[in-house]
């Protein structure tokens, strides 16, 4: 390949515009901690079926970030967003919004797995009756199809009954993806879900993540950096609750833009 | 460029650095040892050649296990990345440089003896040794101060070595129809001209690989002109 079609691929690459329609549009976004402010001005683009990823150290606002695209921060008194975040032709932070329903579309699975104490199949049978009248048979189904989708239905066929807290901490949160899919979102949030997880069951995640995004639109914060870049197509790098760099996930671990970020993926920071 | 936050990877990676520019002092003693040769022939100088070649290949064996450590304990991205790459190609070019100057010091040997000697000068093949010579300096010092305004000389500059190749192989040509009995040691010279010329070709590919580690974009199959642009930038 000569020069200037290697230039015009890494053209092509440049993600400061990832592939249109975006699933969800970020646009001015600030947020505050009662005086705090947490984000400062961020404007992204989440791409449809597409993983993106947020990194940056302790505190830079990734996971705030993630947690404003459900309005999970409207359960906290003195919490706030200031700004816009289309989705679906709305603005999510107009008050008018039903947070049931946007938290049925936009799922959420979070770093320490939370079955509920129940069985396996009540723990993703409850949500979908929260939004669905299912027969038994249709629920059944459903069931299954999750625990497919999440890749937990050959370890989980034949004991549905059993409780979902007897299962091990790598099983606990492909049981919680399941959940999250059951209720057949468009967007799944991702908080650091594999941090408490063994190598093997991060492995499964990633796997279950890469086959995920064939269906749904995500966006996943991470501590873990190579983790980012493997399951990633997009990756955004923020530091202070600033938006430093947004790329193509293949083109911000080879030669990121801007040093912040080169510094802070090759651990030369602080 | 900042320390990393693991002093140990600094250590690491400063190993692998160093490790090319002792490597690079070795070949260029080495090719300094060979275009001696090529000028007063010597068995010692020929001898320490071939040792020196024979610790060439035992630094290329150490890096390349040195960097595949790297890689094994800490994923290096970004520049770390692109370094590391850069070392294990840039000490797969110093091999083949070795591998090179051995073969010119073992062909003036050959080249000693006076029947041969006669009839095809050496100079323009010492011309063009020397030309190689400075541009491997050239390049070992861009890599080594990350210089890519350098980078892009050495690729200039190895038009100059490719030229001169062809200048020895047109005149060797004519002293062959002229006169058969030149053939034999016209060729040992084609040869020994040919290694020149590889020589030239290897220190380019240092050379943009500086390019590479520097400014992330692969040079490798681009013009002198569109590098010295990028470059620029």
């Amino acid at each position: 390949m000569n020069f200037e079609a290697v230039a015009a691929k890494a053209e092509k690459h440049d993600a400061s515009a990832p592939p249109a329609p975006p699933k969800m549009a970020i646009k001015d976004l600030d947020f505050f901690y009662g005086k705090f402010q947490g984000l400062k001005d961020i404007n992204l683009d989440i791409a449809e079926r597409r993983v993106t990823a947020f990194i940056g150290p302790s505190g830079c606002g990734k996971s705030t970030l993630l947690r404003t695209l459900n309005r999970m921060y409207s359960l906290y008194p003195g919490q706030r967003a200031v700004g816009e975040i289309m989705f679906n032709g709305a603005n999510i932070l107009d008050p008018g919004t039903d947070l049931n329903m946007l938290r049925a579309r936009v799922g959420m699975v979070f770093q320490k797995p939370t079955p509920f104490p129940m069985s396996i199949y009540d723990n993703i049978a409850f949500g979908v009756r929260l939004y669905e009248n299912l027969s038994q048979r249709q629920m059944d189904e459903r069931v299954e199809w999750a625990l497919v989708k999440a890749a937990m239905w050959q370890e989980a066929k034949d004991k549905l009954k059993q409780s979902g807290m007897a299962l091990s901490g790598g099983q606990q949160q492909r049981l919680c993806i399941a959940r999250a899919v059951a209720v057949k979102p468009e967007v799944l949030l991702l908080d650091e879900p594999t941090s408490a997880l063994d190598p093997i069951s991060t492995a499964k995640i990633e796997e279950l993540i890469s086959e995920l995004k064939a269906d749904y639109t995500i966006a996943i914060v991470t501590h873990n950096m190579q983790q980012a870049a493997r399951v990633s197509d997009f990756t955004a790098y923020m530091y202070l609750g600033e938006l430093i760099e947004f790329s193509a996930t293949d083109e911000i671990f080879i030669k990121p833009k801007r040093k912040e970020t080169e510094d802070y993926i090759t651990g030369r920071f602080g | 460029m900042n320390e990393h936050t693991s002093k140990q990877f600094d250590v690491e990676m400063e190993g692998i650095r160093s490790g090319v520019l002792l490597m690079g002092g070795l070949v260029e003693t080495q090719i300094s040892r060979a275009i001696a040769a090529l000028e007063s022939p010597d068995v010692d100088l020929i001898d320490a050649v071939a040792t020196d070649e024979l610790a060439i290949n035992q630094m290329q064996v150490d890096l390349d296990q040195q960097c595949s450590q790297i890689i094994a304990k800490r994923q290096p991205t970004a520049i770390d990345l692109r370094m590391v790459l850069t070392v294990v190609k840039v000490v797969n070019e110093l091999e083949r440089i070795g591998d090179e100057i051995k073969k010119i010091a073992y062909k003036a040997q050959q080249m000693q003896r006076p029947e041969r000697l006669s009839s095809v000068r050496f100079h323009e093949i010492i011309r063009a040794a020397k030309l190689a010579e400075v541009n491997l300096q050239l390049a070992l010092d861009a890599f080594a101060r990350l210089d890519v305004k350098a980078a892009a000389q050495v690729i200039s500059d190895d038009e100059a070595i490719d030229a001169a190749f062809l200048a020895i192989l047109r005149q060797l040509i004519s002293y062959m129809m002229e006169d058969p009995r030149t053939i034999t040691p016209a060729l040992e010279i084609v040869f020994i001209a040919k290694s020149i010329e590889r020589i030239g070709d290897h220190a380019k590919n240092i050379a943009e690989n500086v390019v590479h580690v520097v400014k992330g974009k692969d040079v490798r199959h681009a013009t002198a002109e569109q590098i010295r642009a990028e470059v620029a930038e």
